[in-house]
Order: structure tokens, then C-alpha cells, then sequence
């Protein structure tokens, strides 16, 4: 059986960003990747709305019942437990907050028993986890309501289009320090595939492409359904 | 906290209230600016304010009128369909001279309608958003950073001419993170209010904040000194940002998220030998008349960008006067328009100009 990543944090952290990436990667390694949006506190900005580019790099999308349309009763679709006797590798992309992660919860049961990781997205940008505790704070928040334990943390400190060298290596103290609060440790940093000679080698820096844009960002292409 | 940050527009909208002195928040959820109220509930308690959940948005901007009446900032937030269930209370605001800050993270309507980005309450924003003889400031950031300084001044001028002041935000910008930068030394340019119910022990003549005149005459004679107020406000408050226009011939007039599409438009037009510039209105009302006259020297058209059935367009036409052709381009319903999209228009009115 494939192994499952649960990719959860703070709203606004890059959480579908990082997702889409990891996802899109091991589909380019040759492996079968399911990607499940499991968002379903915001329907902005969330990996169904970039389900063309994901289905185009070969990942198969679980959506919410309704995703992309007005209903906002988003609901998770029965073809969530296909992900419970699949081959494939799978990716869970979590909403936002413990409210995001609530939904999780639902499936604890058979998620221990299939076995996990679950991926904490920070990023010391966001005024409510730029100080370590209060990003710790948002971890056991999240661990407490999906009745998962963390298994990771990735830091995904950036900018957007301001993003830097200096903004990412600016934020190694802080990666360092959330997952020392936490007594989690960091997996990774995220650096923008065009930064990534840039960085220190003492460091594991993990390239990731931009595909979270708005119509008028630079190479943005929204995909509706 | 680093002195740049990365924050959703909703977001940045309610930390930049808490940074202009507002202690008072009352709202009712709403999809697309859950976040704004959201945000209020975490930061209010831990900062001595008040975050109230009212049981409707009518209780929510009574609350507002109760609050703005007893002279502290108050404000509430909510999306098109919720504004609609406010303007009972608005009109009370405007007819009781209190100011009040009142967000809108438009969605499409009419109706429940949806719940993707929209600007189709530009006219309920700028003709009517209640009843009676009143106006009211409206304000129309497009990026997440200009959301958060707007608020500072709607605050301030509201207070300052007395007369509730509007974001008109939409979901776009109101979901959307950008970097910003939140100064948290700015001075906070407060107004005094000696009109305000505080309680007088008997020290002086009391106050009364009131929308209700009993006398024809003289109800006549307070909107006329309302309206003397709003004269001064479009000589003196007209804002807008112009782009590229010194030597256009085809204006975009565009505000909020559609501007930033109309950008992008002006931009590859530009590539392509089209003469494009972007008037972004920053105030809708007042509505910046001053620029657009005087682009009809230099412009042959101007073309009114929209995410609605074409609303703003009305007012291009009023300030142009038939002067120069006026076009509209837009789209509804929650659909977003795109660069490529625009730049299509203004290639079809520069064919016809030949």
C-alpha cells in the first residue's frame, strides 16, 4: 500500500502551494499520487480550484462534493475511503486552522490504521505563527481536533513574489524554534525553485514551484471545474 | 514579527481596524468575509475590545449606531447580501450624522447568488445604500496593503465629516494574501466628538443622537447643511491612481481587483503598439471626476472595466458627458475577468478608431 501525508497548519501558510508541489514531484518520479482537497472551511484558493494543472502533471484529484460551485455545503465524497486501499501514494491537503482540520478527525481511525505522516506548514511571514510558541500553540490546536499527531514540520517561510534569499534564510532561527516548542522536528524549508542555488549547503532546502497565483500574477492560469 | 508580513486581505482589513483605535466590532458570518469577524474574535479580548456575534446583521449595525453614537470607532463587515439586510441601520448612521465603518467583501448577487468575487454592488454602494437624501465615503483598495491604509482613513474621515464611510472590498481581495507591511507606530489621527452621548452629570446640556425630525422646515434646513458637508467632500476627497494615461487613447477606468486585471490589460496592449492607461478610482464616492475630465483632452475612448453587468460605466458616462465614446467590458456572477480578455477589447476599439 501507498503511504498517506496529511498536510496541515495555519490558513494562509502555503499549505495547497506545498501540496500541489509534493504531489506533482512524486507523480514525476513515476509514482501514482492522489491528491484529496480536504478544505472545506474556505472554498478559495484550495487545491480543487488547480485541479487542471495537478491532473495534467498525471495526479488524480478527490475533490469536495460541490467544489467550485456556489453550494457551500462542501462535503467529503464516498471516494475518500478509496484512499484507504490504494496503491497510490496520497497527499491530504487540510483547510485551515483547527477549524480546517476538524474534518480529519472524522477519519482518525482509519488513518492510524493505514499509517501517516502529517506534514505542519509554517511560515514566519503570518503575523498569528510568526512567534515559535504561538506556532506550537497551532500545531497541538491542530493535533487535538484531527486526533493525529504531527509528524513533521515544514517551514514554508516566504513573501510571495517579495521572496528573497534573505527572507528564507531569515527564517531558519524560527523553523528551528517552532519545532523545538513543538518537540516536532523540521522535515524542511521550502525555497522557490529560482532560489535554490542560493542557499547554504548545511541546510535541507526543498525547491517548490509557484501554481497558487491570482488571474493577474505572473503565469497564473485558473482552472475552474 | 518581521516588519514585512504575509496576510489575507480580510485579515489585514481587521488588524488595520484594531490599529486605527477601533475597540468595537460587530458583525454576522458571511462567506467571503467570515475571516474579517474571524480575526475580531481572536485579537478583541486580548486587546480590551469588544467582538460581538449579533443574532442578524440588522442587530449588528444597530450595535454599530448604539456604539459610533456613544463616540468610539465602531465598525461591522459583512458580504453583498448581508449589506443589503444593513441599510435599515445605515440610513439611521447618515441621517443621525454618525460615522461608522462598514465593510463589504462583495459577492456575486443578485439574491443569495454566490459566493465568488463580484462588484456588482458598486451602485448600492455609491446611489443607494439606504433610504432618504445621504452619501456616503466609499473606498476601493486593490491590494492588500492599500486595504489596510484605507482603513485609517475611512475611519478618520468618517469621523471627521460624521457620515458612515465603506471598504468596498470582494472576495478576490478579501481571500488573497500579499505581503504588506502593518505600522504599528503610525499615529492614529483621532477627531473630537463633543456631539457624543457619554454622559454629561449634569455639567453641561445633554446630547442627542437622533435621526428622527418632527419639523419639516427644519429637517429640510439639516440635510441642506448634510449636503453643504458632502460638496466640500467631493472638492477635497477625490482619490484615484493613474497609470500609463499621459499619452493614452484608450482609458481603462477600473477599481479594486479589476484594475489589477486592467493593469496587466495596459501591459500587454503596450507591447503590442496599443496606447492603454488605467484610471483606479481609490474613492467611488466621491467619485474622481477631476481625472477622468481632464483624460478627455488626450484619450479617444475610455473603456469601463468591471466584475459586474456594468455599473461604474453610468459614472464614466456622466463625467465624460458624450464628450468621447465610453465602453463597457465585464463579467458576473462570480467569474473573474481575464488580462487576455481585456486586452481583446481594447485591440476591438482600437480597430474601430482607425
Amino acid at each position: 500500500m501507498g503511504g498517506l501525508t496529511i498536510i496541515c497548519g495555519h490558513y494562509g501558510t502555503g499549505k495547497t502551494n506545498l501540496a500541489m508541489n509534493l504531489a506533482i514531484d512524486r507523480a514525476r518520479e513515476g509514482k501514482s499520487v492522489t491528491l484529496v482537497d480536504m478544505d472545506i472551511v474556505n472554498p478559495y484558493f484550495t487545491s480543487s480550484v488547480y485541479a487542471d494543472i495537478l491532473r495534467e502533471n498525471g495526479v488524480s484529484v478527490i475533490s469536495p462534493l460541490f467544489a467550485g460551485t456556489n453550494m457551500e455545503v462542501t462535503a467529503i465524497p464516498a471516494s475518500m475511503y478509496s484512499i484507504f486501499d490504494t496503491a497510490d501514494e496520497v497527499i491530504i491537503d487540510a483547510g485551515g486552522d483547527d477549524a480546517g482540520a476538524m474534518i480529519l478527525g472524522r477519519f482518525s481511525g482509519e488513518i492510524k490504521k493505514k499509517g501517516y505522516e502529517m506534514i505542519c506548514v509554517t511560515n514566519m511571514y503570518r503575523p498569528m505563527t510568526a512567534d515559535p510558541n504561538d506556532a506550537a500553540e497551532m500545531i497541538r490546536g491542530i493535533e487535538a481536533v484531527c486526533r493525529l499527531k504531527a509528524t513533521g514540520i515544514v517551514n514554508n517561510s516566504h513573501l510571495k513574489d517579495l521572496t528573497a534569499v534573505s527572507t528564507v534564510t531569515d527564517s531558519l532561527p524560527y523553523a528551528k524554534a517552532v519545532s523545538e516548542a513543538a518537540g516536532i522536528p523540521l522535515l524542511f524549508t521550502t525555497v522557490p525553485r529560482g532560489l535554490i542555488n542560493g542557499m547554504p549547503a548545511d541546510e535541507y532546502f526543498y525547491p517548490v514551484d509557484v501554481y497558487v497565483l491570482v488571474t493577474w500574477e505572473k503565469g497564473a492560469r485558473i482552472c475552474r471545474q | 514579527m518581521p516588519e514585512k508580513v504575509l496576510m489575507k486581505g480580510n485579515e489585514a482589513l481587521a488588524e488595520a481596524a484594531i490599529m486605527a483605535g477601533c475597540r468595537h466590532f460587530f458583525g454576522y458570518p458571511i462567506t467571503p468575509q467570515t475571516e474579517v469577524a474571524a480575526h475580531m474574535a481572536k485579537r478583541m479580548p486580548k486587546i480590551g475590545g469588544t467582538y460581538m456575534q449579533a443574532e442578524s446583521e440588522v442587530a449588528a449595525i444597530n450595535m454599530v449606531l448604539g456604539a459610533s453614537a456613544a463616540g468610539v470607532r465602531a465598525m461591522t463587515s459583512s458580504s453583498s447580501p448581508g449589506i443589503s439586510l444593513k441599510s435599515e441601520g445605515l440610513s439611521y448612521l447618515a441621517g443621525s450624522d454618525l460615522p461608522a465603518l462598514i465593510v463589504n467583501v462583495q459577492r456575486a448577487g443578485p439574491g443569495l447568488g454566490g459566493i465568488q468575487p463580484s462588484q456588482a454592488d458598486y451602485l448600492q454602494a455609491t446611489r443607494a445604500p439606504g433610504h432618504g437624501d445621504f452619501r456616503m465615503l466609499v473606498f476601493a483598495p486593490s491590494t492588500v496593503q492599500e486595504m489596510v491604509d484605507l482603513v485609517a482613513d475611512a475611519f478618520e474621515l468618517g469621523d471627521r465629516y460624521r457620515m458612515p464611510a465603506m471598504i468596498l472590498s470582494d472576495g478576490l481581495l478579501g481571500q488573497m494574501m500579499e505581503p504588506v507591511v502593518m505600522d504599528t507606530n503610525k499615529k492614529i489621527n483621532t477627531v473630537e466628538k463633543p456631539w457624543a452621548v457619554t454622559g454629561h452629570g449634569d455639567k453641561r446640556k445633554h446630547n442627542i443622537v437622533n435621526s428622527l425630525y418632527i419639523d419639516p422646515p427644519n429637517m429640510e434646513e439639516v440635510t441642506r447643511a448634510r449636503y453643504q458637508r458632502y460638496k466640500e467632500i467631493e472638492e477635497k476627497e477625490q482619490r484615484c491612481e493613474e497609470y500609463k494615461t499621459d499619452d493614452a487613447e484608450i482609458v481603462i477606468v477600473a477599481y479594486g481587483a479589476s484594475a489589477r486585471i486592467s493593469r496587466s490589460a495596459v501591459d500587454l496592449a503596450r507591447k503590442e503598439g496599443i496606447k492603454a492607461g488605467l484610471i483606479r478610482p481609490i474613492t467611488l464616492w466621491p467619485y474622481p471626476k477631476k481625472a477622468i475630465l481632464s483624460r478627455i483632452r488626450t484619450a479617444k475612448a475610455f473603456l469601463s472595466v468591471e466584475m459586474s453587468m456594468g455599473q461604474m460605466v453610468d459614472d464614466v458616462r456622466l463625467v465624460v458627458n458624450g464628450a468621447r465614446e465610453v465602453r463597457f467590458y465585464g463579467r458576473t456572477g462570480g467569474m473573474i475577468p481575464t488580462p487576455a480578455e481585456v486586452l481583446n477589447e481594447l485591440k476591438n476599439i482600437k480597430g474601430e478608431l482607425k
